[in-house]
């Protein structure tokens, strides 16, 4: 075991974790965050997609001991002072979950997207909603909904 | 203003969206064990020995089950049934002396933490002698059933045809995939003494009877709790071995037991679906009217029988005729076993295989006769004044008696909503210039609304919130909502004030649970019965209370009025729970099916570098009786659609020659990803509500992905300018590549 600090949406956690321990393991049993869901923990589905140091990462493809020192957001970071993100305003209004199995990964990388490419047309966020799989929505209305969500932000 | 009918934002995603789901991965009890199943990486073997002794000495773990551990629970039960010959062929909950798939769990480890519980099974040490693998179904020699469904003289059907037209076709083994693997938790209450099991659903109320039988319990001592479901597709909340070990294991270990499935293990040992091989032919007249139809097929079932029984058999042959006339028909079903994953049913099971074989035959006719397919189509569709039209045998043990429609009607908005014509002036002259584009039709009956009969209690709770508790379960359907919409109409509150309950057998003694597209027909109409009679019964009290009479009092946003003064405030609903309690339950049952239906049109471009096949357009039609919710009812469609894409286009079980699965890991499955899957048009009527109940209502769940496959076949044909080149789903970049050389 070792002892590591990590900075879960500007808390920090002192955990206890072994070498092997992923990142989404840590998140969820030790540090209490179980909004990070695992699809398939071999980098593919994205559903565990966080954002360190601002960046998406698959949670599920990183060992927690390579994130001492980093800042790590999960979905429980997205709501501010008890104000939902304009992305899951936008979700919820555009029908883009179902069983929101998939959704805190989408969440993620698009709240990481529309910071960075706040122009991105359809075709750029389609491209974007590809990097995740979600098996109920056929996908169109989390495009409609990002596209929502990144227009109320310009 | 009526809320049924309005696309209202879904009570369900708050909690969704801000990371606070209950999915069973997120519950945990303290003091839990986590449970590791050891499976048999063999298609077909005898057990020579499992040795546990390395296993157990591994610090952490506290047991390590095999058959002898667990040999006085039964196999596996499967759904009552009038099919005979299925009893040998259950599956035990752990492998006894053979195992018959790779995936099948043979031992189970529990240990202190999921890590550990892995590292121990790794320490099981198998001794195996392997058998040879039985892969093909047209092969296997066991067939424990063979079903029948027939009417009309076929014979001389064949005799005064004027041309016979016969296909080979088959579809691939491809299946549900929740993007949550399954899992769950049993424990037992210290206090009560009862078992309870988390992660369930679908049929909670059926699947606890089956698990109090099985483990010999009193029925009233086990309760199954849903929380968050990431996706059903029919696989999810069927019942599997691992929900038997977690169970006795926490029974006798005396501690909660957590299992959770890691993908490989849920794409090697979950219900799969789909395999079939049709022969199929049809006697046609010179207009290209089918006089009869005969079709033959091979079920591959996989290792075992499971909880569905020969259903999805049953569904394809009874589905077949779809919504043409088809004056005589045969359907024979080989129901047979392979070593390979057992399968069940996955989303619009039988319709996904049936449609995509009687579509490929209207093609087919179309092509022999030179006519346009949706002509061929419209020569042989039941005519809205045929309805009810009742096929002489039955499906699912009930009468298939095709309630209400006009199949026509909404072929023609299907195309005119497409722009049919045009489009095909334009593709072909698309292809003239050396692209390889096709459009394809395809249209699709459906069934919904499975009996037998659903129960909803509702009660005023203290705050004047209104509580609805039903036998439902909910996979991210939206059931809270659509059914919260129902009873502020029939109660006359905001449909935010109305709590829905589901998937929980503490909370209601009955229900059937959520699947066959059954839910907004059988739930709803509870729900909507029981809150009419509490609506009468606040009314009625309200009477005497005020001493007004009844005709001039009314709920109207979740306060009691009286209408004749100008709609004044009598009371809230708050203080009305406060002077009295208010309860009512409403039943609803039905012996007969309702059967929506719809249309399937598609774009499609092929690729001739790579052998690819690109959606560029699709629409989906479909007559829903009546929508309570239609962004909820597009949502629905527009996931099956994706879903289907992956059966026609990418998803497919492999295994080699040995009967070693190939297809393991999100790498080698393929579920299609946004790029896959087009922008899909929609376009929901309600031309034809159902006469079956009070509120029109059919269901919504199956009509997205059911003629997926049998319209992308009929494009890719276009495309190709090949006459029934489509035989086989998926259709791979291999086989296109191949015709194309
Ligand atoms: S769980 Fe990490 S990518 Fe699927
Ligand atoms: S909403 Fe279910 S997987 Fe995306």
């Amino acid at each position: 075991m070792t002892r590591l600090a990590l900075t879960v949406n500007g808390e920090r956690h002192v955990i206890d974790v072994e070498a092997r321990h992923t990142l989404a393991d840590a998140l969820r049993e030790r540090c209490g965050k179980t909004g990070t869901n695992l699809g398939c923990e071999h980098g593919v589905c994205g559903a565990c997609t966080v954002l360190v140091d601002g960046e998406p990462a698959r949670a599920c493809l990183l060992f927690a001991v390579q994130l001492e020192g980093k800042s790590i957001r999960t979905v429980e970071g997205l709501a501010q002072d008890g104000r939902l993100h304009e992305l899951q305003r936008a979700f919820m209004e555009h029908h883009a979950l179902q069983c929101g199995y998939c959704t805190p990964g989408f969440l993620m990388l698009a709240a990481w997207f529309i910071e960075r490419y706040p122009q991105a047309d359809d075709e750029q966020i389609r491209e974007l909603v590809a990097s995740n799989l979600c098996r109920c929505t056929g996908y169109q209305n989390i495009v409609r909904a990002i596209r929502a969500a990144a227009d109320r932000r310009r | 203003m009526k809320v049924v009918g309005q696309s209202v934002q879904r009570l369900e995603d708050e909690p969704l969206v801000t990371g606070r789901g209950r999915f069973v991965g997120n519950l945990s009890f303290p003091g839990e064990l986590h449970m590791r199943v050891v499976r048999s990486s063999h298609a077909h073997a005898d057990l020579i020995a499992v040795d546990a002794a390395q296993a157990l000495a591994l610090p952490g773990v506290a047991a390590v089950w095999t058959f002898a551990d667990v040999s006085e629970v039964p196999p596996i039960e499967f759904r009552p049934t009038r099919v005979q010959g299925l009893e040998p062929y259950r599956q035990t909950v752990l492998a006894n002396q053979c195992v018959r798939y790779v995936g099948e769990p043979l031992a189970a480890v529990f240990a202190e933490s999921s890590y550990v519980a892995e590292d121990a099974a790794e320490l099981v040490a198998v001794d195996a002698s392997p058998l040879p693998a039985r892969l093909d179904a047209r092969a296997s020699d066991i067939e424990p059933t063979v079903l029948r469904k027939e009417y009309g003289d076929v014979g001389e059907a064949f005799r005064k045809a004027d041309q016979v037209i016969t296909l080979e076709l088959s579809i691939g083994r491809h299946s549900g995939v929740p993007l949550e693997c399954r899992g769950a938790i049993a424990r037992q209450d210290p206090e009560t003494q009862v078992l309870e099991l988390y992660g369930a659903t679908k049929r909670p109320h059926p699947n606890r009877d089956v698990i109090a039988r099985m483990l010999r319990l009193d029925p009233a001592r086990v309760q199954l709790f849903e929380g968050h479901i990431g996706g059903g597709f029919g696989v999810r909340g069927e019942l599997y071995p691992e929900d038997f070990l977690v169970c006795l294991a926490a029974l006798r270990l005396g501690r909660p037991v957590k299992w959770l499935e890691d993908r490989r293990e849920n794409l090697l040992a979950c219900n799969q679906s789909r395999e079939q091989f049709h022969r199929i032919s049809a006697a046609i007249d010179s207009a290209g009217r089918i006089l009869g139809l005969q079709d033959e097929f091979f079920h591959d079932q996989g290792a075992y029988v499971r909880t569905h029984g020969a259903r999805v058999a049953d569904l394809t042959a009874g589905m077949l005729p779809s919504v043409y006339r088809v004056p005589a028909f045969r359907a024979v079903a080989h129901y047979r076993l392979t070593n390979k994953t057992p399968a069940a049913t996955y989303r619009a099971p039988g319709r996904f295989e049936a449609t995509f074989v009687i579509e490929r035959v209207m093609d087919a006719i179309a092509q022999r006769l030179k006519i346009d397919r949706a002509e061929v189509r419209r020569r042989n569709l039941i005519a809205k004044s045929e309805l009810p039209f009742t096929r002489p045998f039955q499906v699912l043990d009930t009468d298939l008696v095709l309630d209400s429609g006009d199949y026509a009607g909404l072929l023609e908005k299907a195309q005119h909503a497409f722009g049919w014509d045009a489009l095909e002036r334009e593709l072909a002259g698309r292809r003239t210039s050396g692209e390889c584009v096709g459009m394809g039709l395809a249209l699709f009956l459906e069934k919904s609304g499975l009996g037998p009969t659903d129960l909803a209690k509702i009660g005023l709770l203290e705050n004047g919130d209104v509580e609805v508790v039903t036998g439902a379960a909910s996979l991210g359907q939206g059931v809270e909502t659509v059914i919260a919409q129902i009873c502020a109409d029939a109660l006359g509150v905001d449909y935010k004030r109305i709590v829905v309950v589901h998937g929980r057998t503490d909370r209601i003694h009955k229900g059937f649970g959520s699947h066959a597209s059954r839910t907004t027909v059988m739930t709803g109409n509870a729900a909507c019965k029981a809150a009419q009679t509490l609506r009468a019964r606040i009314l009625e009290w309200a009477e005497g209370q005020f001493d007004l009479p009844q005709e001039v009092l009314d709920i109207r946003n979740g306060e009691l009025v009286r209408t004749d003064v100008d709609a004044r405030p009598l009371a809230t609903l708050r203080e009305l729970a406060g002077r009295a309690k208010f309860e009512a339950e409403g039943e609803f049952f039905s012996d007969h099916m309702t059967y929506p239906y719809g249309a399937h049109l598609a774009v499609v471009a092929v690729d001739r570098d790579t052998g690819g096949v690109r959606v560029l357009r699709y629409l989906v039609a479909y007559d829903i009786g009546r929508a309570v919710n239609p962004m909820l009812v597009e949502g629905q469609i527009l996931g099956g659609v994706a879903q289907g894409i992956g059966g026609a286009l990418y998803e497919e079980f492999l295994y080699d020659e040995t009967g070693q699965p190939l297809s393991v890991t999100f790498a080698d499955y393929l579920i299609p990803t946004a790029k896959e899957v087009p922008q899909v048009e929609v376009l929901i009527t309600e031309d034809a509500p159902s006469p079956l109940n009070p509120l029109g209502l059919k269901g919504a769940g199956e009509a997205g992905i059911n003629a997926v496959g049998a319209a992308i076949a009929s494009a890719i044909d276009d495309a190709l300018g090949q006459k029934i080149f489509v035989t086989r789903l998926p259709v791979t970049p291999v086989q296109i590549k191949r015709a194309l050389i």
